[in-house]
Order: structure tokens, then sequence, then C-alpha cells
């Protein structure tokens, strides 16, 4: 399968006056094209920066891509010019923001912001433009889009403005879209919809996403491959049944066990106890050290190899190591 | 549309006559009257004046001829200059004080944008320090202060400019800016805080997903919603430039209405107090009503033409 996108040991750091923050610490994936990849963490773990660091984002200063590569379709966009950029952001990658209800600007009209990004790169008549707004406004589903072109944001509801969002996102036919939390927000009748548009979208355009969440439920939809981040870093990727069915490392586990199920009623629900470490000061070893239930002493220490385990399953995890697997079966044993 | 500025003339219409009903007490209530400095007047020719001016009335037939003055916008002649109408004194004083106000709102309105833009833009920068340091003098020092300041400076030490009256557009340097500097400082400071909290906003990062240019960004994005609080002080900032013009009139021997205003209140010259009170407050009535209809044609979010209300 062809890779569209590749980053390679991604460093992001944020210098605040007490310190610089390691927001993200050599994150390595991959995406390949017409695929859906799920980013998952909890808030704070790097995933959105990840993600603006891709559309190079970052508010610089404070921010700073500081090592890594950024490979879209074989070019590095970490050395790429602003104005390159300018001329990538909605053309061929295109971002979903969370909140709908303050990505749209109040003061301008729906169609106004539909058709800016297509004016800005295709020279297009004002009739094409509206001609190819009113199309997306029917692929993301609302209603009279002759009329509601017309009108403000705050006309419209928090699930319509998602929808708007991401007819804005799409307009120009964008190669990868990189969704940040876009359900998040909307409730949850509202969430199933967005995400069989999501679904809609890609069967009819073929267009490669990026899902950023924390809800497992959204990933357990419509991902392929799953990226679990923590901490700053990936820890362990792999397709949706390797993670849903054999995760490997205790933090995936973890946050497993931590999503209420129908079928598991009446068993207490296991949270994660402990919070994640200080990315002021990341811990030398494995950062999930401090809260994780089969900790030892290595793990402290050292950060563990990338173990693989198939060729879409990998793990960063002591565990995997064969001296702690024996360790585990003779400990096993001699409890037997 | 129309209901809304139907309901906001009579709303208008209401105020003024509070203003003139109060103006008229106040007047009534200041001891003294018109003649009271004439030492050689006797007791006769004293009631005789009085009675030509309506003065010897009750004070409700004095207020309902007061009223009819103002309804038919004839104030009759003035009492210390009987020469001249009232009329008279503020057509010739009227369009000078105009063209003050203007150009001093016209001058700080754009200086004061573009100077808190840029201090946004270089946000903790030098430049941000200094637009806002020039800010902060702006705002602390008088203007009466910085005319004469002024006046000693690029008039006298420098001659760059003339010293006073009103003639030429160089004549109109020194008191617009004497006038413009604390309003400018004001949009300024305003300015600078509303577009750095714009520039945060989700939606100037979605423009900047969009592959927009920086400029566009701030002129389409950033500008229109960081200029709403600007539009909601203008209506302060105008009664300020308004009672800023009496002072700096004075000051640069301007023959605006500013002038009469004063003079009139010392000389308990009461068609001459009634004219330009009225006129000043309808003009300042009338200006707040522009403010409220720019804003909201700046924010669709407030509907002046649907409920008829704000």
């Amino acid at each position: 399968m062809e890779k569209i996108l590749e980053v390679n040991n991604l460093h992001v750091t944020f210098t605040t006056y007490g310190g610089t923050v390691k927001a993200v610490r050599g994150v390595d994936f991959h995406l390949n094209k017409g695929e859906t990849l799920a980013i998952v963490g909890e808030s704070g773990c790097g995933k959105s920066v990840t993600s603006n660091a891709i559309m190079r984002l970052i508010p610089d200063p404070p921010g700073k891509i500081s090592a890594g590569t950024i490979k879209f379709k074989g070019s590095d966009l970490t050395k790429a010019s602003e104005k390159r950029m300018r001329s990538i952001r909605g053309v061929d990658i295109s971002m979903i923001f969370q909140d709908p209800m303050t990505a749209l600007n109040p003061t301008l009209t729906i169609g106004t912001q539909l058709m800016e990004g297509l004016r800005q790169h295709h020279k297009v008549t004002g009739e094409a433009a509206r001609k190819k707004a009113l199309e997306m406004m029917d692929l993301v589903g609302i209603p009279n889009p002759k009329e509601r072109m017309k009108q403000y944001p705050h006309q419209f509801s928090g699930g319509m403005r998602q929808r708007i969002v991401i007819a804005i996102a799409l307009i120009c036919e964008p190669e990868l879209l990189i969704a940040d939390e876009p359900t998040t927000a909307l409730d949850v009748t509202i969430q199933a919809q967005i995400l069989e548009l999501f679904e809609r979208i890609q069967r009819a355009t073929g267009v490669s996403i990026i899902l950023i969440t924390h809800d497992l439920g959204v990933v357990a939809k419509i991902a392929d491959r799953i990226a679990v981040m923590y901490a700053g870093k990936i820890i362990e990727t792999g397709t949706k049944r390797d993670i849903f069915y054999n995760p490997e490392h205790p933090y995936t586990q973890g946050l497993l066990k931590s999503v209420p199920r129908l079928d598991l009623q009446g068993e207490k629900l296991t949270p994660i106890d402990g919070t994640p470490p200080d990315l002021f000061s990341p811990p030398k070893g494995c950062p999930f050290t401090a809260r994780c239930p089969f900790a030892m002493e290595v793990c402290d220490k050292v950060y563990p190899a990338n173990s693989i385990l198939s060729e879409s399953h990998k793990v960063n995890c002591w565990l995997q190591d064969s001296r702690a697997k024996k360790l585990l079966a003779e400990t096993a044993g001699s409890k037997a | 549309m129309l209901r809304y500025i139907l309901k906001r003339l009579l709303i208008m219409v209401i105020t003024l006559w509070i203003i003139i009903t109060l103006t008229f007490i106040l007047m009534v209530s200041i001891p003294g009257s018109p003649f009271n400095s004439e030492r050689s007047s006797n007791e006769t020719i004293q009631a005789n004046l009085e009675s030509h001016y309506n003065l010897d009335e009750p004070y409700h037939i004095q207020y309902l001829l007061y009223l009819k003055s103002i309804v038919t916008f004839d104030f009759g002649p003035s009492i210390k200059k009987p020469d001249q109408s009232v009329n008279e004194l503020l057509g010739r004083g009227f369009p000078i004080s105009f063209e003050l106000g203007i150009v001093t709102i016209i001058v700080a309105v754009i200086s004061g944008i573009i100077l808190g833009i840029i201090a946004a833009l270089r946000h903790n920068g030098f430049i941000d320090y200094m637009a806002m340091g020039i800010a902060v003098l702006g705002i602390s020092i008088p203007n009466f202060i910085l005319a004469t300041l002024l006046i000693q400076q690029l008039a006298v030490n420098f001659d760059i400019f003339p010293v006073a009256t009103w003639k030429s557009p160089a004549h109109m340097v020194l008191p617009t800016l004497a006038l413009a500097t604390g309003p400018m400082a004001i949009i300024a400071r305003l300015t600078r805080s509303t577009m750095l909290e714009v520039l945060t906003q989700d939606y100037i990062k979605m423009a900047r997903a969009k592959g927009l240019s920086p400029w566009k960004i701030i002129i389409k994005h950033a500008l229109r919603n960081a200029l709403m609080p600007v539009v909601t002080i203008m209506g302060t900032l105008l009664a300020g430039i308004l009672t800023g013009t009496f002072v700096i009139e004075q000051i640069f021997a301007i023959p605006g209405m500013g002038k009469y205003f004063v003079e009139s209140i010392n000389q308990r010259d009461y068609p001459v107090i009634m004219g330009t009170t009225v006129f000043y407050s309808a003009f300042l009535i009338i200006m707040l009503f522009l403010v409220d209809i720019a804003y909201g044609i700046l924010d669709p979010r407030i509907k002046v033409n649907k409920q008829g209300g704000e």
C-alpha cells in the first residue's frame, strides 16, 4: 500500500517561563492511502500537538518542531517554507477542529467561509465556487443549502456547524484529513451521524483520515489502525483487532478496562490510578512506570525498544522482552 | 429595520425632551439674570427688558414658550448680541466645530486601530511597548495641557504650524492632535487587547488551516471581530470629543460653537444656552444612534431587524 504520510522521530517542545515542555518526544507512525488512523490517548498526551505539527500550525514561539521528519507524499514538511505550507494547508491536508461552536467566524456568512479556501487556492469564478459550495453542503447533509449559504454560524445547531466545518475542510478535495476530536463537543446522537458522514465521505472521495480522539467508542466505529499515545510517545500501534482484542501494553489494557461496557454489567470500572508524568522533566525510562501494575526496575531506567509482534502490531514495553517473559512464566509456575 | 428606526427616533425625541426640561430647570435655578451686570440700568429699564424677553412670565409659561421655540427651531435673538439670532450663531459656529470633531474622530479611530493592531502583532516586542507607552501618555495627559505644549513647541519654538485660529488645513493640525490623542490612546489599547484575544480564537486557527495569507486573516477574520468593543465605546468617546471641543476651541481661538456655549452660560444668555444645548444633545443622540446601527452591521448576531430591539 502507498504511504501518504510518514512521521519519523518527531519532537515538539514548548518554551515557557517555567522551563521547556517536551510535548511530543519521538513519535513514529505512518498512514496509508485511503485508511483511517486513530491516535488515542488521554488529555495532554500530545495527540493534538502532533496533528498541529503536521499542519505546521504550532505557534512559534513558544512551540517548535525540534527534531524529526514529517514526510507527506515524499516531501518533508518540517523543512517546507511558510509559503509552501500555505499552498498545502486546505488543499492537500485539511483539518477539522474539536469545537464547531468556536471554529466558525461569527461575523461572516457560511457561504463566504465555505468558498474562501476554494477561491484562495484555485482560481475559480464566483459562480463556480458557489456551485461547488452548494455541492459540498449537499454532501455533508445540510438541507436548503441555497438559503443556508447566506446565514451566519449562530443560526446553526452544533451538529450542523460541524457538518459545515467538515464541508469547509473538504471543499478543495484534500488527500489527508486531520480530525482533532471531531465529535467530542457533540451529543451522542449527533456523534453517530458525524461518524457515518466520515465513512461516507471516505468511500466517496478516498481521503485518508487521521482521527485524534480519547473516545474508544469512536475509534471502534471508524478506525482501521490505532496508535496509542502516552506522555508524548506512541506506545502501541496495531489494527483495530490487535488493539481491541490483544492489547499488549499495560496502558492500552488499562484504557480498555476503563471504558463502560454493556456486556459486563455489574462489574466495576477499573480506572488507571495516578496521573501522567510531568512533561517538563519526563522520566528517562517508560513514562507509564509509576502507574503500571507490572513495573520492573528496568522500566524506570531505560525506555523499552519497539517489539514487533506482527506486521501490523508493535509495542514499546519491557514485558515483551524475552527475559521478562521467562520471569513471568517462572513466577506463574511457582505460584501454581 | 424600519420599525427599529422608528422606535429609536421616538426614544431620541423623549431623551431630547428630558434634556431640554432639565436644562430649563437648571437655567432658571441659577441665580442672576442676563441684565444683572449692567450697572447703569434702573429698575424700570430692567423690568422692561425682562418683559421684552418674557422673563417676567411665570415659569410654566416660559417653559412652554421655550418648547415652542425649539419645535419651530427659532430660538430668537441672542440677549447679549441682539443683532444676531441664535440660529445665525449656530449656523456660523457649527460647521467649524463639526469639522474639528469629524477630523478628530477620523484621526483618532484610524491611528488608534493601526497602533493597536501593530502592538498586538508584535505582542511583547519593542514596538508593542512603544505603542502602549504612547497610549498611556495619551490617556494620562489632559488635552488642554497637550494643547499648550503643542503650541509652545510646534508653533512658538519651531514655528511649523500656526498658533491659533481656523483658516487653512495647517491651522487644523494642532487642535486635531490635541483633541485626538486621548481617544486614539483608548482605541489603541482596546484594539490591542481584543485583537490579542481574537487571534487565539479557533476560527483564526481554522483560517490558517485553510491556507489563507496572514494579511487576509487579520483583515477579514480578526479585525472585524476585534473592532466590536471599539464601536461600543465610540459613543462615550464621541461625548468626550464633543466636550473636548469646548476647551480646545477656547485655547486655539476657534470660532466654533463651544465658545458660545460657555459664554452664554456665564452671561445667562438664555436663548443661546437653550439653542446650543439642544443642538449639542441632538447631535450626540444622532451619533449614538448611528453607532448602534454600525454595531448591528458589524455583528450579525445583533438583530436590529427582527424584533425591533437590541
